[in-house]
């Protein structure tokens, strides 16, 4: 829409800010000062948010957002707290200054925290597509009539989204941080309705050209037809065969957990498991904002430059994130991982890639004698915090897989199962992918094979 | 801001549009945190901007910006018609609206303390007292409290010549302590978990909730919890306190009766309803002695989901959803209500902020209270009574459901047996609700405030009331979280 944004995107897709947001960063520095404020931290983002959404074979939501919004967090003396505004004329940023000013100095010092982050360098990514920033409402519609199409000829229903972002986020602070990342992202997501059973696939990319809607229907419409007059099995323990997106949802509910803060807290299952073998030998896991496959900015919430992290290596948890404040605590390095400031939980991983093996999940499902293949899982909440215990729902393309093929839809369990024994368990695992649900944020995952997953109830469908 | 929603108005109407609506939106927030004895998040913000919905070709469009310039509207209103006419790619069917009167309105919630006139460091003296006196008990690990605030004044204008000027101002506050040991984690909270209680009321709720008094209590089960015996597996007769109760009726009540649900639209994400068209009027949701109501109004009290209008400028109403266990109504909108019959919206379109569209969204789903008395309610016989929610999780037709609660009590008698650690409990949605044998009065009913109800796609996040009392079920799936 307006051309303040268009001349943000020109910039590159990581580096220092545009003039503009320099500009805006000088105006809050000279609030800051005449209020005899000399360490003063500005965060802007903002995007052009696009979605279409569509049910019953038609486009019944069909929206798109544009904001830029400004945050101000001065640092006096071992206070510090944090005001925003979306307005950015002189007068509302003084205010947002003002306000800063005022609300820093009614809390009283942290002798922890943190100065404000020194200026670094950061590895160039490079995420945004021009083309994706300027997607046309009707080149969602006519991709999205084409999926619809799609399903319909299977006598199905689709419903869906499909959108495209372009986002910005930069940190700037008076000791010289000028950090600033842009990104495009398009996510395509479909589910197809037949009577009796359902069908869903998903993909997400920072180049909308490098998703198909088509292939994604034809995905889910043979899910539908494949899970057609389901029928019930009790509920127990099974080998189960869990598509990346349902690794995804699963497997991405621990990594807040992966963090000194947290840690020392008391919250996190890693509590005493630090150094230890808490999951099996296969399992690795990193944390790496450079993979290709990855998305988001090379740094943090106060401008520290994301490290690679070895979270775990042949099931032993080796590395955790830490924030400037956490580290400094730890006399260790920060990792570039920390939350904008203030805030109570401190750190996470951001850009998980969990390695995989050379499985395909066709071979999973042949090497199989019983067990059950699962799309998508739903509404996972933790149960136990330091078991790691979740329940939630499978849905949209659950099958029965018998002596080596898929021989029936299968009506959608609960599951009530620990991670840890869960990735104890995993028997097979496919080349990792960008996975994409609706539980976790997007990772890079493998599907997996998973011995006597834990199956407690069965609902109506 | 009116006319900010005006100019934005007629920037749509010029533009052969059939009909459109606009609500600008003013929004201040101050959050107010505390952790193990120091300051935690401060912090305090703003956001202005309109959404401008049309119906152009037939089909809906929606463009929303906070680029309040001349430029940043006009430039708005052109993309929600473009947005519409790409709309008109698939389907064949226009979208019509049920009718509704032109309302002109200025509304205000009333609220005895401007939260925002109380200066940060009271607040946080107020948190800081609360954390330590949970952190006078040694086995506190982490003691975490907060408040937070919001004022939201919307000016809704519609080419039908409605123009309704609405303020809302809400709080909430709560804490929660911690403790690990020996390879478990236990967690306390007050008045409720993930935040506390939330209200449409001023500053005078924190003052209400009688924080610093229950904390030594809190503090005290949360620590116990590690000694408590572990929750029994098997079926029994279950109590819930009214904050638990609260999110069971959001969870299978609430959701369900979306009619946007239940006729697809929320298919691909937040899922679909059992509860689908043949049923009502017919299905037998609950025993006898349920009933429930969405009430909007502000004699329902002072609920997440108290408004005067909604925002498709419908005024806000109560309408019956289960009487005597029937089930009798959804919640609709003005596109949906001809689907059920019924000639009017019954005002359940809300938008999280300016950015986003109204979407059927629960206002206050309450369960009327009981003619039981509290001593009835925990009764004669063998039960176990759970508090406070720790986690939730429902399918996506929503009939099988899983509620975990921090704490629990083995009853005999209507006398506390036993402690019991990690309790859990499981169900059918219509099997549960037929299973309620007790609700306790009105004197023991609450309004509880759920905070983050998401829905939508866009996810919008948006707040719920939940009015209930103490009530008991009868031969319930206990324990199911922590089997096999």
């Amino acid at each position: 829409m307006p051309g303040e944004l268009s001349a943000a995107g020109k910039a590159g897709a990581s580096g220092r800010c545009p003039a503009q947001y320099e500009d805006i960063f000088q105006q809050v520095v000279d609030e800051a000062r005449a209020l005899g404020v000399a360490e003063v931290e500005a965060i802007v983002a903002g995007g052009e948010h696009a979605l279409t959404r569509f049910a019953n074979n038609e486009i019944h939501q069909n929206v798109a957002e544009r904001t830029v919004q400004l945050s101000v967090r001065p640092v006096i003396g071992g206070r510090t707290a944090r005001a925003s505004t979306n307005r950015l004329d002189r007068e509302s940023i003084r205010q947002a200054v003002r306000e800063a000013v005022a609300i820093t100095l009614l809390i009283a010092p942290d002798p922890d925290l943190p100065s404000l982050a020194p200026p670094a360098t950061y590895e160039p990514v490079e995420r945004w597509f021009e083309a994706t920033a300027q997607v046309a409402p009707r080149e969602r519609a006519l991709a999205v009539a084409e999926a619809i199409g799609v399903v319909q000829g299977h006598g199905q229903t689709a419903a869906g989204i499909y959108s495209t972002d372009a986002s910005f986020f930069g940190v700037l602070n008076t000791r010289g941080v000028s950090a600033w990342y842009r990104e495009t992202m398009a996510r395509f997501s479909i589910t197809a309705m037949a009577p009796g059973s359902s069908g869903w696939a998903k993909a997400c990319a920072c180049y909308h050209g490098d998703l198909d809607p088509a292939q994604l229907a034809a995905t889910a419409a043979e899910k539908a037809r494949a899970g057609r007059e389901p029928r019930e099995l009790p509920p127990g323990r099974y080998d189960v065969i869990l598509e990346p997106a349902a690794a995804l949802d699963l497997t991405g509910q621990m990594f807040g957990d992966y963090s000194a803060t947290a840690i020392r807290d008391g919250r996190s299952f890693l509590n005493d498991r630090l150094g230890r073998k808490v999951f099996g030998e296969n399992i690795e896991i990193y944390d790496d904002a450079y993979h290709p496959l990855q998305s988001g900015p090379p740094f943090d919430g106060e401008g520290a430059p994301r490290q690679q992290l070895r979270l775990v290596t042949a099931g032993v948890v080796r590395e955790i994130a830490y924030s400037r404040e956490a580290a400094a605590k730890a006399g260790v390095a920060a990792t570039g991982h920390g939350f904008p400031l203030p805030n109570e939980l401190g750190e996470a991983p951001a850009n998980i890639v969990m390695t995989g093996g050379d499985s395909s999940v066709e071979e999973m499902i042949a090497s199989t004698e019983r067990g059950i293949l699962v799309t998508r899982l739903w509404y996972i909440r933790e149960v136990d915090p330091y078991d790691k215990i979740f329940t939630g729902m499978t849905r949209d393309g659950t099958f029965l897989v018998e002596n080596g093929r898929v021989v029936a839809g299968l009506r959608n369990f609960r599951f009530n199962q620990s991670l840890i024994e869960m990735l104890e368990n995993v028997e097979m695992m496919g080349q990792p992918v960008r996975a994409s649900g609706e539980e976790s944020p997007e990772m890079v995952v493998p599907a997996m094979k998973v011995r006597g997953f834990n199956f407690t109830e069965v609902t109506r469908f | 801001m009116k006319e900010l929603a005006l100019n934005a108005l007629d920037a749509a109407a010029q533009r052969g549009i059939s009909y459109a609506d606009v609500r600008a939106v003013e929004l201040r927030e101050r959050e107010i945190t505390t952790k193990n004895g120091r300051a935690g998040h401060v912090s305090s913000s703003e956001s202005m901007g309109i959404g401008i919905r049309v119906i152009a070709s037939g089909r809906w469009g929606f463009a929303a910006t906070d680029d309040l310039t001349r430029e940043g509207i006009e430039a708005a209103a052109a993309l929600a018609v473009e947005i519409a006419g790409a709309s008109a790619e698939t389907g064949e069917r226009d979208v019509r609206l049920a009718p509704e009167d032109k309302h002109e309105a200025v509304w205000v919630s009333p609220y005895r303390v401007d939260p925002f006139s109380i200066p940060v460091d009271r607040s946080l003296a107020a948190l800081l007292a609360v954390d330590a006196e949970l952190r006078h008990n040694p086995g506190v690990k982490l003691a975490e409290a907060s408040m937070q605030f919001a004022r939201t004044r919307q000016v809704f204008a519609s080419t039908a010549g409605s123009l309704v000027d609405q303020t809302r101002v809400t709080s909430g506050a709560g804490y929660s302590a911690l403790s690990f040991k020996d390879g478990e984690i236990q967690r306390r909270s007050y008045p409720n978990s993930f935040g506390g209680q939330y209200q449409l009321k001023g500053y005078e709720l924190v003052d209400e909730l009688r924080l610093l008094e229950n904390a030594p209590r809190i503090a005290e089960e949360a620590v116990a919890l590690h000694s408590a015996d572990q929750c029994p597996e098997g079926e029994f007769d279950l109590i819930l306190d009214s904050s638990q109760l609260g999110l069971q009726i959001h969870e299978s009540i609430g959701h369900p009766i979306e009619l946007d649900r239940v006729l697809g639209s929320e298919a691909n994400y937040a899922g679909m309803s059992f509860l689908t068209l043949d049923q009502l009027d017919r299905l037998r949701y609950g025993s006898e002695i349920v009933n429930v109501t969405c009430d909007a109004t502000i004699e329902h009290g002072p609920g997440l989901g108290t408004f005067a209008f909604d925002d498709e400028g419908v005024p806000a109403q109560r309408n019956d959803i289960i009487r005597g266990g029937r089930f009798v109504g959804y919640m609709t909108s003005r596109e949906t209500a001809s689907a059920v019959g019924r000639k009017r919206s019954n005002g359940c379109m809300r938008a999280d902020g300016w950015g986003r569209i109204p979407l059927i969204r629960m206002t206050n789903v309450s369960l009327e209270p009981g003619a039981q008395s509290l001593e009835e309610v925990f009764g004669a016989g063998h039960a176990i009574y759970m508090e406070t929610n720790r986690s939730w999780s429902i399918d996506d037709k929503r009939y099988n459901f899983q509620f975990g609660c921090e704490i629990a009590w083995e009853m005999r008698d209507g006398k506390r047996i036993r402690m019991l650690k990690n309790p859990s409990y499981s169900g059918i949605t219509t099997e549960f609700w037929n299973r309620c044998e007790a609700i306790a009065g009105r004197e023991h009913w609450t309004l509880w405030g759920v905070p983050n109800c998401g829905k939508g796609q866009p996810e919008q996040v948006m707040g719920t009331g939940h009015g209930a009392s103490p009530a008991r079920f009868r031969g319930i799936r206990v324990g199911s979280a922590y089997a096999g």
